[in-house]
């Protein structure tokens, strides 16, 4: 690490940076550090209960090694509930940030009218919190209110069930899709807007085509917004929570454990055992940090090879 | 512009064969005010699906709960004024309370967070010192925490500090934002030049003084967007207030809606309340969204992958 100006001899300018740092170094222990020491500790723990666990010392904590990770890594309702995330996600992000960077190149098309518009109106969902916006699409899911399927039973077809079985993936990653789309699609307008015009000038003066220049130039230039919000996306995924949440009361075949994070929340506070959400906790953040440095070195190794 | 020469012959080539960009084919030649059709298309089919729910809930809580069943969707009802009454008297008015309770989150916890961020990452950028880099991972690490595995960890620790079911409890966690964080130093780095920096120590400004009097202005726009981020990320938070709250009277907007929702599982009159005050939940973080827009600095994050 180089530095720019040449180092100070002052001490105030070396202890600086440390003073500056000091309050989010703090907060950042307290919020993030030790509740994650402590799911780590806690994961190692379970209760031990003497004959029938009445009485003030028949519950006791003791060691438990790997036992609750055993049990976590063996559960068979964990491993679909990620089978579940996994087809969730294979719908939801390619969906998503497919219709994202669509959008954005119709936006940085020229002569596009009502612009400010269908960027506005795209972008709006993002202002609406995922609880909420289950909500709405549980009633339009709901074939008793929802106008589609009134529209449907009108021309005399009968509409999907997207409340039960496979429909409610798609019923889910809608949600999301509807949720994220805009958001996405900023980011990539931006980064569109961001390059020189006179990089597709050449392209049109040579008589490209819209067409020609979107799937030559700009996909390929705005690639590095792409990865970013693919690995946003991601991320977002494997936290699927409140959406099913919020669904559940709508339906009787979303179960309590429908995404691995959903029993988390089912084994900690419904079931009170701690121990066991804690090990599970842990296993799925292990999953997405291995995961997201995976991509990230995956993306760098791509891009030092490249341009 | 160097290869004039080459460039002069083109266009002459292109007015025989290419039609002009943009234009439909089939098409006469296009003059250069022609709208682009397609694309235009595209984007209001865009913008009626991300409508559809907003203009779906403003019309169903205009409906009194007879009418939600019974009539077509998005006919208007005869019942919002009604509705709205009904929302304010339910349970004394705890509706509105949920509503301040969620600005007060959201607007403090967004205001304590962008001020951390502003300092952290003005310090992460402007500076160089021992373990820069390493702490800046660890704080990015933050981001990709799966809540959950925080947030069970954090209910604990939080119920043996005695903060648990408290304003705090929600308030403290949000406040460190990697994404801030993360974003105020890529802005910091941007927007703050080094040699003014570099003049006032010379004039022998203190290192606070400094970053108070000059930085702190300069960083204000993208510290506006750090506040928006959070704000809305407060706001349509879940999880971390769900968990951490019992007292239904300390319930941000979002809980307080899904409880309503789990008792509209069993009785249907209460649908009406919960839709009446999803749409009043949206209200405000729409207005927000469209008097602030100017201040969003979305190009901030499509920076941030250097290809």
């Amino acid at each position: 690490m180089a530095a720019p100006a040449p180092p100070s001899t002052r001490p105030a300018r070396r202890l600086a940076p440390y003073a500056f740092l000091t309050p989010a170094v703090i907060l950042f222990a307290l919020f993030f550090a030790l509740p994650i020491g402590y799911a780590v500790y806690l994961s190692f723990r379970a209760v031990h209960i003497k004959g029938l666990g009445l009485g003030s010392h028949a519950r006791t904590e003791v060691w438990a090694g790997l036992s609750n990770y055993s049990s976590a890594l063996t559960d068979s309702e964990l491993l679909s509930g990620s089978g579940r995330t996994l087809l969730y996600g294979a719908l939801l992000v390619p969906t998503m940030l497919g219709g994202a960077l669509l959008l954005a190149l119709m936006l940085d098309t020229p002569r596009v009218r009502l612009r400010a518009f269908s960027r506005l109106a795209i972008f709006l969902p993002y202002a609406v919190p995922g609880i909420v916006a289950s909500l709405l699409w549980g009633f339009l899911y709901l074939p008793t209110v929802s106008p589609g399927y009134f529209l449907l039973a009108r021309a005399g077809i009968g509409g999907p069930d997207l409340l039960h079985g496979n429909g409610l993936f798609v019923a889910l990653a809608n949600i999301a899709v509807w949720g994220g789309t805009g958001f996405n699609m900023i980011v990539i307008y931006t980064s569109l807007r961001a390059l020189p015009a006179d990089l597709y000038e050449a392209a049109r003066l040579d008589g490209c085509s819209e067409l020609q220049i979107a799937l030559r130039i700009k996909i390929p230039m705005v690639a590095p917004s792409l990865v970013l919000t693919f690995f946003f996306s991601m991320i977002a995924t494997l936290q699927v929570f409140s959406e099913p949440m919020t669904l559940k009361p709508l339906t009787n075949s979303l179960s309590s454990t429908w995404s691995p994070l959903m029993k988390v929340y089912r084994d900690a506070f419904v079931q009170g055992d701690i121990y066991s959400a804690a090990a599970t906790s842990v296993v799925i953040a292990v999953v997405t940090l291995i995961l997201s440095f995976g991509f990230l070195k995956l993306v760098n190794k791509r891009s030092d090879g490249g341009s | 512009m160097s290869t004039d020469l080459t460039r002069r012959a083109v266009p002459a080539a292109r007015r025989r064969t290419a039609p002009a960009p943009g234009s439909t084919p089939g098409g006469p030649a296009a003059p250069r005010r022609r709208t682009a059709w397609t694309p235009t298309l595209i984007l209001l089919l865009g913008a009626v699906y991300c409508l559809v729910p907003i203009v779906w809930v403003v019309m169903a809580a205009s409906k009194s709960s007879q009418e939600l069943f019974t009539t077509f969707t998005f006919a208007p009802g005869s019942g919002l004024l009604h509705n709205l009454a009904d929302l304010s008297h339910y349970r004394d008015g705890v509706y509105w309370r949920w509503l301040a309770n969620s600005a007060l989150y959201a607007g403090v916890g967004a205001l304590l967070s962008a001020a951390l961020s502003g300092v952290t990452g003005y310090a992460l950028a402007k500076y160089r010192f021992k373990g820069r880099t390493a702490l800046f991972n660890i704080l990015l690490a933050g981001v990709l925490m799966p809540p959950v595995t925080l947030a069970v960890p954090q209910y604990l620790l939080m119920a043996k500090a005695g903060l648990a079911d408290s304003y705090w409890s929600v308030l403290l966690p949000s406040i460190v934002s990697p994404y801030g964080i993360y974003l105020a130093r890529i802005y910091a780095a941007a927007a703050v030049p080094d040699e003014v920096v570099e003049a006032a120590r010379v004039d022998g400004a203190r290192e606070f003084r400094l970053f108070r009097s000059i930085a702190l202005p300069i960083m204000v726009p993208g510290l506006v967007t750090v506040f928006l981020f959070q704000f809305v990320a407060i706001w349509n938070n879940f999880l971390l207030p769900y968990i951490m709250l019992g007292d239904d009277h300390k319930f941000p907007v979002t809980v307080g809606l899904y409880s309503l929702l789990q008792q509209g599982a069993n009785a249907p009159a209460l649908y009406t309340l919960v839709i009446t005050g999803a749409l009043l939940s949206v209200v405000p973080l729409i207005a927000l969204f469209l008097g602030l827009q100017r201040y969003w600095r979305i190009d901030l994050l499509s920076g941030a992958v250097k290809s």
